[in-house]
């Protein structure tokens, strides 16, 4: 038994009403929202970019609401709050990635493409074996990030909500499936935008409301906070230092170096992010959102430390595991804590309105990740592949919404039959493949004349494949007690995180594939046109 | 206007700008200089301060927990400094992109699109 699910028995229950309550609003609200814009999407346009018509305020705000998942806010704030220092540590990468959408992949994606991101890897190369691979990478990368999302919503609401047993558990996942597939179906990009700007608000706001609340608790001094968080620990000063975690053995280290480098290089090759870049009229405003995003998320890790060191400074190691031994409860435990206690209608309050946050933030990177990968099935590979690009625009959203209704359904029974496995590991290989199979593509595409079909294909599939083939040799997978098949050991991988190897791999079987095979653009003139293209956002859409 | 290559654009076909003189002219190379000598060098800049973060904190753990002032110590300044120079990045982008990339991009395109 969770401490949160006995509250909730002696509190008969007032706080689970009042998180219903809220998710409740939450969902009709933006059901409204969704349904207002879905009247306001008319074309294809409309459907995979918003009509491009958000500014670069708007854009930024819901760049962070697709980005800032459940892993970042409950996720970060649990491993500070039991492992200290190191999840603070882990929470930078997710920040300084930002720089290289912003400086290589924002504006020229922006300014070359239309829709996806196989429009910009598949422009200068062969249409149809470009557009398979860069369709498989991004509902890959996508699906995963889903899954993880997907599993994690489903024990997380469980145990907020204090349902127990596996029928409540299906129930939420079922819901927040039905839930994220009418957003997309019907609301298209607007409607996702705005879901997403909603939770980026709803976020910022909870957690800035707790962050004072714990910082005025330690008269605004970090320094009394940091020492008490490492008194309370138990750990003393080895809590405010690197190593607790990812120090502790020569192979954790190289892990999370492996780690570091999928999160700085596979932010900018995420489809789900990639994608919100077209939703705005022209490349300049990109960027702007781009950096209103880094504010945005910015500010936002930094508030975590203040949750996260709050959380070990109040709460007992033993509350915070006893409730979800990885830490997810952390942060709405110290709400409910800092609001007054479990039994007071401040905690009972503060403890709802974080919940219904984290529900919030679930849905809305769900939505963006369903967008995501029926987008590229509809754009790339029906469109594109399938139909050989004559296939009318409106069939082309139609098999966009049916896509979005299939990717959806496979990850409610994916999310079910997965529930009782440990998936957490998802979301770092989703970071891994794009890292390793999108994002050397994309930099070859735009900035390596020489780049061609071969060298695409080698290069995502490399990626891809590698990538997976060692996780699922990794420790994450088998042979260890926190593996998502822990009574087997096949494992012979000895890192969590392939990244160290699958990204070198990517960019080398890029450059590998493309000398090895003959030069497709002698002359130099489609590299022209997106080198000008690109750089100019001459007749960009 | 320019339609895409694969011809799904819904814009109105007329008459492709020779993209390789564009490409090679003075005007455009001094755009592509000043885009790439400012990404370039400040990705691969930003990116080793980064690492040099992460291996110090694996490997240099008792530096990093060198007290500085009450309870923080060397790995929080570092881990708040990581934060500062990536606003400080995003900001000097800003205003090296609107100082020498915006206009030259834009005349460009309204010679080719006007043109067109």
């Amino acid at each position: 038994m969770n401490s949160l699910v006995q509250l909730s028995a002696e509190g008969a229950g007032e706080h689970r009403t009042l998180i219903i309550t809220l998710f409740s609003v939450f969902v009709a609200a933006t059901l409204g929202v969704t349904v207002w814009a879905g009247r306001r999407t008319k074309d294809a346009t409309d459907f995979y970019a918003g009509g491009r018509s958000f500014t670069g305020f708007q854009n930024g705000l819901a760049i962070s609401g697709d980005y800032m998942s459940a892993a970042s806010f409950l996720g970060i704030a649990g491993l500070i709050a039991l492992s200290g220092y190191d999840g603070f540590l882990y929470s930078i990468g997710f920040l300084v990635a930002w720089l290289i959408a912003l400086l290589l992949v924002a504006e020229p994606l922006r300014n070359s493409g239309r829709f996806t991101m196989g429009d910009v890897l598949a422009y200068r190369m062969r249409q149809r074996p470009v557009r398979t691979a860069a369709g498989t990478s991004t509902i890959v990368v996508s699906i995963f990030y889903l899954l993880a999302q997907m599993v994690g919503a489903g024990a997380l609401v469980a145990l907020l909500l204090g349902v127990t047993g596996d029928v409540g558990k299906n129930l939420i996942v079922v819901l927040v499936g039905v839930v994220m597939i009418l957003y997309v179906t019907i609301g298209g990009m607007k409607g996702t935008t705005w879901v997403q700007m909603i939770k980026a608000c709803l976020l910022i706001v909870g957690t800035l409301l707790i962050t004072v609340l714990v910082l005025h608790k330690f008269n605004w001094n970090i320094s009394t906070l940091l020492g008490a968080a490492a008194e309370n620990s138990g750990k003393g000063a080895s809590f405010l230092e690197p190593g607790l975690k990812y120090g502790v053995s020569t192979t954790s280290k190289i892990d999370f170096i492996s780690l570091g480098l999928a999160l700085v290089l596979g932010t900018a090759g995420l489809p789900h992010i990639l994608i919100r870049f077209y939703t705005v009229p022209s490349a300049k405003v990109a960027r702007k959102s781009v950096n209103w995003a880094i504010g945005i998320i910015g500010v936002f890790y930094l508030m975590t430390i203040a949750l996260g060191f709050g959380a070990a400074a109040l709460l007992s190691n033993k509350e915070i595991t006893d409730s979800d031994a990885a830490g997810n409860t952390a942060a709405p435990l110290l709400a409910q804590e800092i609001g007054g206690g479990a039994d007071s209608a401040g905690g009972a309050t503060l403890l709802a309105l974080i919940s219904a946050v984290a529900f919030a933030t679930i849905l809305a990177v769900v939505a963006g990740l369903t967008l995501a990968s029926s987008s590229s099935f509809a754009h790339d590979i029906y469109a594109n592949v399938i139909r050989k690009g004559q296939a009318k625009e409106k069939e082309e959203v139609a098999a966009a919404r049916l896509a979005a209704v299939a990717i959806g359904a496979v990850a409610i029974v994916l999310g079910i039959f997965a529930g009782k496995l440990n998936v957490a590991f998802l979301v770092a290989l989703a970071f891994a493949v794009a890292a390793s199979a999108n994002l050397p593509t994309l930099l070859y595409s735009l900035f390596w004349k020489r780049f061609n079909t071969q060298g695409s294909l080698w290069s995502i599939y490399g990626g891809l494949f590698s990538s997976v083939f060692l996780v699922f040799f990794s420790p994450v997978v088998s042979g260890s007690p926190n593996a998502m098949f822990s009574g087997v050991d096949f494992q012979w991988f000895p890192l969590s995180n392939p990244g160290l190897i699958s990204i070198p791999l990517g960019f080398l079987l890029g450059w590998l594939g493309s000398i090895l095979s003959k030069d497709e653009d002698k002359d130099g003139k489609k590299f022209a046109e997106l080198e000008v293209r690109s750089l100019t956002g001459t007749g960009a859409h | 206007m320019v339609t895409l290559p694969q011809g799904a654009s819904s814009d109105p076909p007329s008459e492709r700008p020779d993209f390789l003189e564009v490409q090679q002219s003075a005007e455009f190379g001094e755009l592509r200089r000043a885009q790439r000598s400012f990404a370039f060098p400040v990705t691969v800049a930003f990116i080793i301060w980064y690492f040099l973060y992460v291996l110090l904190s694996n490997y240099a753990g008792d530096f990093m927990g060198t007290k500085v002032l009450g309870n923080l110590n060397i790995a929080f300044v570092f881990g708040i400094a990581q934060f500062v120079t990536t606003f400080v990045i995003a900001w000097w982008y800003s205003r090296h992109a609107e100082a020498k990339l915006d206009d030259r991009a834009e005349a460009i395109k309204k010679r080719l699109e006007g043109g067109a």
